[in-house]
């Protein structure tokens, strides 16, 4: 039975959770009668296909008529028109927010523009994901990049406060932004190995550590008095890490430094002959690295570097995880004992990151 | 200048984007009462504006402030060209002007346009001063308090019940003026709504004017409808019962010795007229061609009223109630359902009046000179003597669950009446003398008992002696429109029934229209009726409570849609099973098709006495003591097609009279009768229905409780179809409704739809609709089998002390509204940082007592936890019922009565009709909420949808829809002795899953 017209509206708003899934996912209404179908929905309630039918585009027409709402999900919380209980409205907007890890690996580090969106349709028949669901995901990140881009205050807090997010959800756009900003390169071959999430928490280490916001910690009472950036690297720093070059330029610290570093690790680990002999190419890498951020381009190839000047050389020595979280910690300690080194506190607040981001990194 | 009317606009927000070029609006308001017009400054280039105006005083008539809304315009400020309207805001401030409603209206309202709907929200104060007045002749009834639902209030006690109140109004319609051809759409829309809201405000002076003189002061069960009827005009119509109410104070229990009046029913009991021939259940359908006005006598024979002495000669002295259910004691008897049609014309309503000063000329037609006969009023009048005669017939002075009712087509119209007769308590009446009953009957059975001679029976049926008390006869079967009394004895659960009915007619005009619509009702209401019977058998039940009987009349076709709730009366017996019957007993495949069928039918009424656990006590022959000495025998059904067509009011619906049916098939059509017996399908398992306030056999609620409303239309694609393939057509679509109620509501098992409310219409010729609002409430499925009957009504209210009663209020009203106290504070626009520090403070010390905050290194980063800012938003609960349950109403705000208009000329963009509606229905819900949050209140109880009339013109892109919606705005706090002191952690969590519950 076809009906002209088919309505069904309730005081509180009714919302299948299974439909919003599919409905994000961007399935017709068809498809999502078939998927629930199969899903056994109907033996559940004695329905027929034609109840089915009726539900799925009723319940897609309000996730429609929601959805304007959910573009700024603080108007969801005082909106007069549908009357949704809290803890649904935050089952909406997360939902609605939540992306495709196999998504957003593919436009990580990309620009947010149109030029991008057209080439949706390609990442979509990559992932799996359907174009409807892609053009969600990307206009979700654009929509954060945008309100979030201009205001000072910590940026995972901003995203959490404008779109009302979990704590893991805003952490993870907070990374998708700091990456859009940054146009960390992540598209590289070398670099097909890392997942959204190893990148994820390498931004969160950045974030944290080398932005300006990550300096001081503000005043509790008033947090957004304090005007700072988290979106941009401290440049003051990365001028600073140009000191650091002294571990490798100057020969008498570079042996001391290795001398430190052996005899901490002699007889700790199968790997000590390969640390010994590849001390100073190791220490070179990461120090260039560290020289060279002052360069937005360098910048932007600070993973591929991280991968190409330590990880790969590590790799092919078959050195465990273990092993990494072994020598970096004593190549990062060692550098104190060094009475000549000077630079303790941009070396730690360098090597911090950096150690937390091989660990990551680094897949045996 | 008996008062003062004070208004402020405080502020805007999420208003739409009206300059392009800067993405922002300079918004301003208008603020209008009468003539007097003020403005707020413009807010340049914000899109959440704070205008934060001065007050705004009217000093005006409380005759004006009754029927006047106050009307808030919003506009975009435009310097060169004309200010664009954004929307408005109409506010019915007659809750202000009674002491016991609302003091403040104060609150966001969405502002609304009838092109665009909903545009962003208003915040605006209300207040009103009102003077004394000491003035005899004054013309408002300032102070009379309405009420929509149909019992005594929960927080009242009725003094006296004084009867009948009823008034209509009648005015052009705006979008039939000529001036409308060249108005724009927007311009028509909101006149009509003004027009209307001016005539409902009128119309309930009028009526608070004859409560006044009655001695009252409230009406209840106030039903207002709208007629439109097109170019002949508009018809704003009202009934109600009149009452003194006094308000019980909180916690003290309600007094049971109710003491009830009923000065226009204290003539002597009616005297019985034992020649009249009548049907239990009393129906009579009649045409006044009202084309000869001056001869105009009806054209067909109404043997009931001419023999009846004439009614007292002041009008209003009907002894109806439209009441539902009453306080105990005061229904005596219950004799069945009376009713009654006319068909009528519409001609042009002459509007005299047109040297009106007020700015729209409203007219009633009690001051129009009485040699204009054809008027609404005396239309009305004739039904109502009608249904008089019919109950008097039925031995019974009185008629309660009354109600009236219309349909429109073309210059057609059905006027409708129906009601229950029925003897009320005469002990509290005036002049109580004549005494009829010698002894009380008991509660549980007494309205059961025959109020008619046991000799001189008004129509044949069975009597036997009741069941439970023994002494006095029952019938059979008992069909009622009110609910069920809280005291019947009930055996098993009810559950709703519905005939459902088509009947083609052949396109015509005027007269010979009206003709062949009368010709056909008679066999619309009895084929209904006959519908009824079956399915009541099917389910082994005997009585019908709620039944609502609707024809809708079509171009070429009338819809009759019957509901009521099913339910086993202990008092009355047990009904018999059905037989089928064949017409030509030799062939051997008729004889087994048969033989299947009875197999089926006896299958479905075991399987269905099982559903509704109906096991009644089995008594023995010699105790009931078999009173007919009439042998058995099975009378055979007639069919309508071999009924003469002439003997309308003789019409033998009285089917209950032998124990056993008998369904003779004979024809093609029998066995399609037999076959939608049948196909009815069961409840799903965790399903009860109803469209009764109580539904019998299950009382005790739990919080879960979601209102609906849903629509659908169906287009007949055959051409030539015949009444079966339209009864089949029209069943299903009442059958699949159905289907998916059940399907969407699932997450609430056990569930049961209460006051599922059906309405039909015909908007077009190929189209039919289906508008449903009802309430589904969750129960606890462990207590079902407790007795209502046992409970004394003394003990809901008076459960615990005074000081836990206290102690819970104001927790409760936090609990209740998601934090009623910050209704003010709007946490969405953070606009301002420095100033919204402390409200950050405030929701960071709200989130805490939701017990939501998660300890982390960086305390100061979350202050915006992960809880949403709901809490600037009141939850507004809406039921259909007179009820919430689990819940105590404190307070009655008021009456909401609201009429909207929406339209559209991008039909597609919106999302077809579908979307379209869809987005009405849910901005209507919306607006109502929100009238009811500004006036303090948390729910909406008695609603109802009275129309919902939807024009389609997909060719143009085009559609308008009109909505009328009522209800009883109230306060209600959780009930005291069912959660003890909830701590203050888990009341947001559990108001969160009472709302949440049908998600």
């Amino acid at each position: 039975m076809t009906m002209e017209l088919d309505v069904f509206v309730g005081n509180t708003t009714i919302m299948d959770e299974e439909v919003y899934q599919l409905w994000l996912d961007g399935y017709t209404v068809n498809d999502a009668v078939k998927v629930r179908m199969d899903g056994g929905v109907m033996e559940e309630c004695e329905a027929s296909a034609d109840v089915l039918l009726s539900d799925t585009m009723d319940q897609y027409r309000t996730f429609q008529m929601c959805e304007r709402l959910l573009h700024s999900p603080s108007k969801l919380g005082n909106q007069l028109l549908f009357q949704i209980p809290p803890h649904r409205q935050a089952m909406l907007i997360e939902r609605y927010y939540t992306f495709d890890d196999a998504f957003v690996r593919e436009v990580l580090g990309k620009k947010l523009s149109k030029g991008t969106k057209k080439d949706l349709d390609d990442i979509g028949a990559k992932t799996g994901v359907t174009l409807k669901s892609c053009r969600r995901q990307f206009d979700n990140f654009k929509r954060v990049f945008k309100v979030v881009e201009e205001l000072k205050g910590p940026l995972v807090e901003n995203i959490r406060h404008h779109f009302l997010l979990s704590d893991k959800l805003a952490r993870d756009y907070a990374a998708i932004v700091f990456f859009a900003n940054n146009r960390f390169e992540t598209g590289k071959r070398k670099l097909q190995y890392l997942t959204f999430q190893d990148f994820a928490f390498c931004a969160g280490q950045l974030i944290s550590n080398w932005t300006v916001g990550a300096v001081g910690e503000p005043s509790v009472l008033f947090p957004s008095f304090v005007c700072y950036m988290d979106v941009d690297l401290d440049k003051e720093f990365l001028q600073e890490l140009k000191e650091l070059k002294v571990l490798i330029t100057d020969k008498d610290l570079l042996d001391q430094h290795k001398s430190l570093v052996c005899t901490a690790l002699r007889g700790k680990t199968k790997a000590f002959n390969e640390m010994e002999t590849n001390f100073k190419n190791l220490s070179r890498g990461l120090v260039n690295i560290a020289a060279k951020l002052t360069n937005t381009k360098d910048v932007r190839d600070f993973f591929i570097d991280l991968v190409e000047k330590f990880i790969e050389p590590c790799r092919s020595d078959r050195w465990t995880a273990a092993d990494i979280r072994l020598y970096l910690t004593h190549y990062n300690n060692s550098a104190h004992i060094l009475d000549t080194f000077k630079h303790q506190v941009v070396w730690d607040r360098y090597m911090g990151v950096v150690k937390s981001c091989i660990f990551k990194m680094y897949h045996d | 200048m008996p008062g003062k009317l004070k208004a402020k606009i405080v502020a805007g927000r999420h208003l739409p984007v009206m300059d392009r070029a800067s993405d922002l609006t300079d918004a301003f308001v208008e603020v209008k009462f009468g003539n007097t017009t003020f403005k707020t400054d413009v807010c340049h280039k914000s899109l959440n504006p704070q205008w934060n105006s001065e007050w705004f005083k009217f000093e005006v008539d409380d005759e004006d402030l009754q029927d006047e809304p106050l009307q808030v315009t919003v506009l975009d400020h435009d310097t060169y060209s004309a200010n664009d309207a954004i929307g408005k805001v109409y506010i019915d401030i007659d809750p202000l002007l009674c002491s016991e409603a609302a003091s403040v209206i104060s609150g966001w309202f969405p502002i609304y346009d009838t092109i665009h709907g909903i545009r962003g929200e208003i915040n605006v104060l209300v207040k009103v001063e009102l003077f004394n007045d000491l003035n005899r002749f004054r013309q408002s009834s300032c102070g009379v308090k309405f009420f929509c639902t149909t019992s005594i209030p929960r927080c009242y006690r009725a003094v006296m019940v004084h009867g009948f109140v009823e008034e209509l109004v009648v005015n052009e319609d705006p979008e039939y003026q000529w001036i409308d051809r060249i108005r724009t759409p927007r311009a028509s829309n909101e006149a009509r709504q003004r027009l209307i809201s001016l005539m409902s405000g009128e119309l309930q002076r009028k009526i608070g004017l004859k409560v006044l003189e009655m001695g009252g002061n409230a009406v209840v069960g106030y039903l207002q409808c709208f007629d439109l009827e097109g170019e002949s005009g508009l018809v704003v119509r009202a009934i109600g019962t009149a009452c003194t109410l006094d308000k019980l104070s909180s916690g003290s229990a309600p007094n049971t010795n109710t003491h009830i009046a009923l000065p226009t029913t204290s003539s002597s009991p009616p005297p019985f007229s034992p020649s009249k021939p009548c049907s239990r259940q009393s129906s009579s359908s009649d045409t006044d061609l009202s084309l000869t006005p001056k001869t105009g006598k009806n054209t067909w024979p109404r043997p009931l009223t001419h023999s009846h002495p004439s009614p007292s000669p002041h009008c209003g002295e009907f002894p109806f109630f439209t009441l539902t259910s009453f306080p105990p004691g005061f229904l005596v008897h219950v004799g069945g359902v009376v009713s009654a049609r006319s068909v009528k014309l519409l001609d042009r309503i002459h509007n005299p009046a047109l040297g009106n000063t007020r700015s729209y000329k409203l007219l009633d037609w009690n001051s129009v000179t009485a040699d204009e006969p054809e008027t609404r009023d005396a239309w009305w009048e004739e039904i109502r003597q009608e249904i008089k005669s019919h109950a008097k017939a039925l031995g019974c002075h009185a008629v309660v669950g009354y109600s009236e009712s219309t349909s429109i087509c073309e210059e057609v119209c059905i006027l409708s009446a129906s009601g229950t007769a029925a003897i009320l308590n005469p002990r509290y009446m005036r002049e109580g003398s004549n005494c009829l009953f010698e002894e009380p009957s008991p509660p549980s059975c007494g309205f059961c008992h025959i109020p008619y001679d046991e000799l001189n029976m008004p129509f044949p049926a069975q009597l036997t002696y009741c069941y439970l008390c023994r002494r006095q006869k029952v019938p059979d079967v008992l069909f009622t429109t009110i609910d069920l009394p809280p005291e019947a004895a009930v055996t098993g659960k009810g559950c709703l029934i519905q005939a459902r009915l088509c009947r083609l007619k052949k396109k015509a005009q005027g007269e010979v229209n009206a003709t062949a619509i009368s010709n056909l009702l008679p066999f619309m209401e009895y084929e209904l009726h006959t519908q009824l019977m079956n399915k009541l058998k099917l389910r082994s039940m005997n009585s019908l409570f709620g039944l609502h009987i609707q024809i809708s009349v079509g171009e070429n076709m009338l819809l009759g849609l019957a509901s009521a709730t099913g339910v086993y009366l202990t008092a009355l017996p047990a009904p018999g099973g059905i037989q089928i019957a064949g017409k030509t007993p030799g062939e051997l495949s008729n004889e087994h098709h048969i033989l299947t069928i009875q197999k089926r039918i006896n299958d479905t009424i075991a399987k269905n006495k099982e559903l509704y656990q109906i096991n009644p006590p089995e008594l023995t022959e010699e105790v009931v003591g078999s009173p007919i000495p009439e042998p058995r025998q099975r009378s055979r059904l007639f069919r309508s097609h071999s009924e003469s067509s002439d003997e309308v009011s003789e019409l033998d619906l009285s089917h209950g009279k032998k124990d056993a049916f008998v369904l003779e098939i004979d024809d093609t059509d029998a066995v399609e009768d037999i076959h939608s017996l049948l196909t009815d399908a069961p409840t799903p398992t965790g399903f009860y229905s109803c469209n009764t306030e109580i539904m019998p056999g299950i009382n005790n609620w739990t919080s879960g409780v979601q209102m609906f409303t849903s629509v659908r239309v169906f287009r007949l694609s055959n051409a030539n179809l015949t009444n079966q393939g339209l009864n089949k057509i029209f069943t299903d679509l009442c059958e699949n409704l159905l289907k998916s109620f059940y399907f969407k509501l699932r997450s609430m098992i056990p569930c049961c739809l209460c006051q599922l409310n059906f309405t039909v219409a015909v908007p077009e010729e190929e189209l039919i609709q289906v508008t449903v609002t009802a309430v589904a409430m969750t129960f606890d499925k462990d207590q079902t089998q407790e007795k209502t009957a046992d409970k004394p009504p003394t003990k809901g209210l008076s459960g615990g002390s005074e000081t836990e009663e206290q102690l819970q209020f104001p927790l409760e009203l936090c609990a209740d509204s998601s934090s009623a106290n910050s209704a003010s504070v709007d946490y969405g626009s953070f606009a301002d940082r420095c100033s919204t520090w402390l409200e950050l403070l405030r929701l960071k010390a709200h989130t805490m007592r939701r017990g939501s905050v998660k300890t982390s290194r960086r305390t100061h980063a979350r202050i915006h936890s992960h809880t949403p800012p709901c809490i600037s938003v009141t939850v507004v609960k809406m039921t259909p019922l007179s009820f919430l349950p689990g819940t105590r109403i404190i307070k009655y705000l008021g009456i909401i009565n609201m009429f909207f208009i929406r339209e559209t000329t991008s039909l597609r963009e919106e999302g077809g009709v579908s979307g379209f509606l869809h987005t009405f229905i849910a901005e209507v819900f919306s607006m109502v909420r929100a009238h009811v949050a500004a006036l303090g209140g948390n729910a909406v109880v008695s609603y109802s949808m009275k129309e919902c009339m939807l024009m389609e013109n997909p060719n143009k892109n085009q559609a308008q829809c009109l909505i009328n919606v009522s209800g009883d705005a109230v306060i209600c706090v959780r009930e005291t002795d069912q959660e003890p002191t909830p701590s203050t952690t888990n009341i947001g969590h559990t108001s969160a899953s009472a709302t949440d519950e049908a998600t």
